[in-house]
């Protein structure tokens, strides 16, 4: 016999997979050398942001990059602490409403009988293609027209509709037996009821992924800040570090703020990642286009 | 209401029942619909109408000449620029990008399916946290390890290496532009669409491949080929079409990666950073449209062929 069957998901170590984490291990390391060098980049003092030749990690770490920049604020003088606000309270808001009416739409096309069932299924699907950055500009047209510029629900409603979430848990709800929902209306209860109390917590998987996707793509939009917010004070976090970035090369301070930064945007997405994955892996198995 | 409850009459209770049904359904699915018509649909058809017309936000939007066609015939025979670097660069990195980020998701999904649970769990988060760091994340650190000045890794490790003279200016050097904008988006591609297919490859029948082996499989590469990706092509589909969608979202970075738009001799411009030059920098509005429109084709032709490979018809 030339080889042996493909051996999936082994139980233990052997010699086999040797060549896999030779590959494996540096794809990681370099995957992960960004990550490294915020965190380094962050805890810099001045002169070392600015050695040459520069070194990668840092030598004397330092929380002045954090405190310059919970003290700092925009040239317009809103301070960075209501950037920050703002963005938690849209972030929150907006992963409730999505899980919310992603659930109720997915729970219909999977567990109900109606006539553009499959349409609205196959429009949704063929959506997952759906390049929002092309259509920037008649979505910037819309929301004009119907007035919701410089509100601060600019922020949520324009995102709440997310085919690729909307995809995952259908595909989730359709391993929820029908019995089990016929057998819950049999004893009286409303969709509102079967869906809190039955379909919820047999999605937890599908709603956590979810969850990481709207939290990933909100949290680190500048798009509704930069183009239909005008108010500063409505602005949020990512926008305000946008600003930073665009004045490092004038100012030299800013290097180590923007660092700083970076890592508080992206420390929440790994944190919830993290606590998540085996979730989403979950999720994953059902996520197939079929 | 009540009355017709008190006639304990079946059948009009059982269509009151279903009537009932109905106004559910429809409630359940009203907030989505109308979510999705809003901010998907209706933008998709403004912008296909807008691109048969002359748009500048100060007049009332009209008829364009050609019978609406100009913006279509000015893209495809007078846009230099369009023609010149748009097309090609757009051309080049989406082909590497998009199916060359799906391959290499899936060589990297394949190879983490064959190591044991505890350390695949490891990797695979590695290589994932690239796709969650977001755009800000992006330029604040590549533009760093690139910077043209003192502060730039690279060139520290060249110049200190005497492999250069003098430093590069990557991100301003039409030479560097787009193959430095290549290597962060494939750096930033494993996605949710990789995870889908790690998930897929753990799912596939094991008996499979031994059965495979007894009718004469010869290498890895027929196994892949006549096991693995039939038994997994759902999550195959998924994962091209994120990968594609990913490739095309991504192409801000040429723009946040030089700080100008246009970039650099137009080198590392893309469809859609033309596309918002027209429309957020010049005003052209119907010429935007004209060009989101191409784009649009763009991913759903690059989506059929996924279908094509991947989807049941095909």
């Amino acid at each position: 016999m030339a080889i042996k069957a493909m051996n999936v998901n082994p139980k233990r170590f052997d010699r086999n997979q040797l060549k896999f984490y030779l590959i494996l291990v540096p794809m990681a390391v370099f995957m992960l050398l960004p990550v490294v060098y915020i965190f380094s980049q962050s805890l810099k003092p001045l002169d070392e942001l600015f050695m040459f030749p520069p070194r990668f990690l840092v030598q004397k770490p330092t929380f002045k990059n954090f405190t310059d920049l919970f003290r700092a604020a925009s040239s317009t003088g809103v301070p960075m602490m209501r950037y920050l606000v703002n963005s938690v309270i849209v972030t929150v808001i907006a992963i409730t409403l999505t899980l919310l009416i992603t659930t109720m739409t997915a729970y219909a096309l999977s567990k109900k009988e109606f006539k553009l069932k499959k349409f609205l299924f196959s429009v949704n699907q063929t959506a997952l293609m759906f390049v929002a950055i092309a259509v920037a500009i008649p979505r910037y047209l819309i929301i004009d027209t119907i007035g919701l510029n410089d509100t601060f629900i600019v922020h949520i409603l324009p995102y709440l509709a997310m085919p690729v979430g909307l995809f995952l848990v259908k595909q989730f709800i359709d391993q929820v037996p029908d019995e089990l929902v016929e057998a819950a209306k049999v004893d009286g209860a409303g969709d509102w009821h079967i869906i809190m109390k039955i379909i919820i917590p047999l999605i937890k998987p599908a709603l956590a992924t979810v969850a990481i996707l709207t939290f990933q793509m909100i949290w680190n939009s500048t798009e509704s800040s930069n183009l239909y917010i005008i108010t500063e004070t409505k602005k949020t976090f990512s926008f305000y570090l946008t600003t930073l970035t665009a004045n490092q090369a004038v100012s030299i301070a800013g290097a180590g703020m923007a660092a700083a930064a970076g890592l508080i945007m992206f420390l929440p997405n790994l944190i919830i990642f993290v606590i998540m994955q085996s979730r989403v892996m979950d999720t994953m198995s059902h996520s197939g286009i079929k | 209401m009540q009355t017709t409850l008190n006639k304990q009459n079946v059948g009009d209770y059982e269509r009151i029942s279903k009537r009932r049904d109905k106004i559910s359904t429809f409630l359940l699915l009203l907030p989505y619909v109308l979510l999705f018509s809003t901010f998907i649909i209706i933008p998709i058809l403004v912008s296909g109408a807008l691109s048969f017309s002359y748009f500048n936000l100060i007049e009332a939007p009209r008829l364009a000449d050609l019978f609406g066609f100009y913006n279509y015939v000015i893209l495809v025979t007078q846009d230099e620029n369009f023609l010149r670097y748009v097309i090609p660069n757009t051309i080049k990195y989406s082909f590497i990008v998009g199916p060359g980020g799906y391959i290499l998701s899936f060589i990297m999904a394949w190879m983490l399916s064959q190591i044991q649970a505890t350390p695949r769990k490891w990797i695979s988060l590695a290589m994932y946290t690239p796709s969650m760091v977001g755009g800000v994340f992006i330029t604040v650190v590549w533009r760093t390890m690139f910077s043209g000045d003192t502060s730039g890794y690279i060139n520290a490790i060249l110049l200190s290496n005497d492999i250069i003279d003098e430093a590069i200016q990557f991100l301003q050097d039409p030479a560097y532009l787009l193959n430095i904008m290549i290597l962060v988006s494939l750096w930033s591609s494993m996605g949710i669409g990789f995870l889908a297919m790690l998930a897929g490859l753990l799912n596939v029948d094991k008996t499979l491949y031994e059965a495979a082996l007894v009718d004469g499989i010869k290498n890895r590469f027929q196994e892949i080929i006549y096991i693995t990706i039939p038994q997994m092509k759902p999550q195959m589909l998924f994962g091209a079409v994120m990968a594609i969608v990913g490739a095309f979202n991504s192409g801000y970075i040429g723009v946040a990666l030089s700080g100008q738009n246009p970039t650099p001799q137009y080198s590392g411009q893309l469809i859609i950073n033309h596309m918002e030059d027209f429309g957020f920098i010049r005003y052209e509005m119907g010429y935007a449209a004209a060009i989101s429109v191409v784009l649009l084709l763009i991913v759903f032709m690059f989506s059929r062929v996924a279908y094509a490979l991947f989807g049941d018809k095909g």
